[in-house]
């Protein structure tokens, strides 16, 4: 298990290195480089920005100027924001909570549904229920999210006036409830293309299992079917789900942007396209490594957590 | 034998649609209804702009928020009064278009680091599968948007863009085909034979590999159509007046409750689009998988 761990520690510690270069490249590909604030101050002379850049180390080797800033990454230096020069990290931090009850949320609700589709399409193939499911999965998985957002706003906001048609709550309410209204529609918008991949994955995985010894021997044994299905089946079918939740997570966080933008979510899709429309690009930068660093001790959390289920994994 | 190699080979030039693999693809009714759908669209994209009465930059502030079916307007007019139906023909040109040519862009930078990768594999193989692991780190999203706030948006950036950002599934899929033909006695031969690396990695290896590609292109083509409505919806992608499917529902959302058509078409037209390539993908998936006969 430790050899396993450490190797594992390694491979993400190696990830987050190139990740940071290729932040790092992005970052110098902006028009005029880091230096882009300044261009655009009005009286702004060559001779003056070079001082700038001079100042801000701008003019060393490109090397150099890469381990400058991963060495204040790591001290947790983000830089500062151009619209109200607050450290980034803070005003990440500040969206975080916003994204990430959408994520949890909306992960929970694919998650049940998905597998409930899934267990139900394997045992039942080939029926009625199972080929709706399949067509049904692949044009889920064409809609675009914001579209399927504004559908639903139209339909549940607009014309039936279910739900609130956008934000996390309204002022002056803020009340339980009044959070959980709000956050139905948006995390079943974000569900609905997970809804469609976790349902697949678990279609496949029910079958590859389905047909294993150990549950022919279940049978054999007596149990009854709804026991076979539920322990056996299921159990050992969840285990590569696990793995999926990891690789998903750029897929959800990348939906999430777009769906907070519909619904005009205060988290960090919301705050990123804010901060692009204003050139905010420590902001930006901030949020594509954040975000990649999430993606990663996501994917590390997950792989480690199969290994603590299956023995075969750690051992082998 | 290579008599019979020949006419083998003449005989599928010749009667291709009568091959298994064009059949096997016919049999799957979603592809064919896909097929079917996405002709449909094409066509329709490239001659209905021409037998419209309007023009898509003809402005008729009369005829503003005009519902469908108004007179001649069978989709509708926008906010500035132009008429959805040429604005939607016309954005279906750009969006099928980057949609086609990031796939032809993202198929080759990933199957060359595919087939580099899977043939030397070693540490330059590690190397390059780490960097692709790295890429896939990001949400798409978030580095799309992020190179799109850099560049130009002109269609061939957007395109060259959301190319940059759907490489790494391809390069994936081929680092894994090309590893296990890499050891397989045709390649070995080549390699007696004396045959320079590239040679044997893109002649002998690739034409192996080719299956599994088609399949991986046709679903980024639907990937890529995708990919550019979200970034021109939110602002970033194809800009106005250059219509495209995305930018169309850019404004959609302050008119909903008035306009909800606005919404509507390039949405609808958006989805079909994808659903189709998405079903051709699956289609071919089964068509070309020699071992789906098993089933």
């Amino acid at each position: 298990m430790f050899a396993y761990l450490l190797n594992r520690l390694w491979q993400s510690l190696i990830l987050l290195v190139l990740v940071s270069i290729i932040g790092f490249a992005i970052l110098n590909l902006a028009p005029g480089g880091p230096l882009s604030q300044f261009a655009l101050t009005p009286g702004m002379t060559r001779e003056a920005l070079d001082r700038i850049a001079h100042q801000m180390g701008l003019d060393r080797p490109l090397p150099i100027q890469y381990l400058d800033w991963v060495w204040r990454l790591l001290q947790g230096d983000w830089g500062k924001s151009y619209r109200d020069q607050r450290p980034v990290l803070d005003i990440i931090s500040g969206h975080l909570f916003a994204t990430l009850l959408l994520m949890v949320t909306s992960t929970v609700v694919s998650i049940l549904i998905g597998t409930w589709i899934g267990i139900k399409g394997a045992t039942k193939r080939y029926s009625l229920f199972d080929y709706t499911a399949t067509v049904g999965a692949m044009v889920a998985l064409s809609i675009p999210t914001f579209w399927f957002g504004l559908v639903a706003i139209y339909v549940f906001a607009l014309k039936l006036k279910w739900l609130p048609a956008g934000n996390m709550y309204t002022i002056g309410d803020q009340s339980l409830y009044d959070y959980a209204i709000h956050l139905v529609m948006p995390s079943l918008v974000l569900a609905l293309v997970n809804i469609a991949v976790w349902s697949r994955y678990m279609r496949t995985a029910t079958l590859d299992v389905i047909n294993q010894d150990f549950v022919r021997t279940a049978r054999a044994k007596g149990l009854t079917a709804r026991r076979v299905l539920m322990k056996h089946v299921v159990g050992n079918a969840l285990l590569p789900m696990i793995a999926l939740a990891g690789v998903q997570l750029p897929t959800i966080l990348g939906g999430a942007l777009v769906t907070e933008t519909v619904f005009t979510w205060p988290g960090m899709g919301r705050l990123f396209l804010d901060s692009l429309g204003y050139h905010d690009y420590p902001v930006v930068m901030g949020l594509l490594m954040f975000s990649a660093i999430l993606v990663l001790l996501g994917s590390l959390m997950a792989d480690l957590l199969v290994a603590l289920v299956d023995p075969r994994i750690r051992l082998g | 034998m290579s008599d019979a190699k020949l006419s083998l080979s003449t005989d599928a030039a010749t009667h291709w649609w009568r091959s298994r693999t064009a059949r096997r693809f016919m049999r799957h009714k979603l592809a064919v209804l896909g097929l079917a759908m996405i002709s449909i669209m094409i066509f329709a994209c490239v001659v209905g702009p021409y037998l419209l009465p309007y023009d898509q930059l003809f402005i008729d502030l009369r005829a503003r928020f005009a519902p469908p079916l108004t007179g001649a307007h069978i989709f509708g007019t926008d906010p500035l009064g132009r008429d959805i139906a040429a604005r939607l023909f016309n954005a279906g040109r750009i969006s099928l278009l980057v949609g086609f040519f990031a796939m032809v862009l993202s198929t080759l930078i990933g199957t060359v680091i595919g087939v580099v990768a899977g043939y030397y594999g070693g540490r330059l193989g590690a190397a390059l599968m780490r960097f692709v692991d790295a890429f896939l780190s990001f949400p798409s999203i978030f580095l799309l948007l992020a190179l799109a706030a850099f560049v130009q948006p002109s269609p061939f950036m957007i395109t060259v863009i959301i190319a940059i950002t759907s490489w790494m599934e391809i390069a994936r899929l081929v680092e894994t085909e090309v590893r296990s033909l890499r050891e397989r006695d045709f390649v070995l031969a080549a390699r007696m034979l004396g045959l320079p690396n590239a040679w044997i990695m893109f002649r002998e290896i690739l034409p192996n590999a080719i299956g599994p590609i088609i399949v991986a292109a046709t679903l980024t083509v639907a990937r890529a159509i995708l990919l550019e409505a979200y970034i021109s919806f939110l602002g970033y992608g194809i800009q106005p007046p250059l219509p495209s499917w995305g930018n169309m529902l850019n404004g959609a959302q302050q008119y909903l409750d008035k306009a909800p058509w606005l919404a509507i078409v390039p949405g609808v037209a958006i989805t079909l689009a994808v659903t189709s390539f998405n079903f051709i993908g699956d289609g071919l998936r089964d068509a070309l998988d020699a071992r789906s006969d098993l089933n």
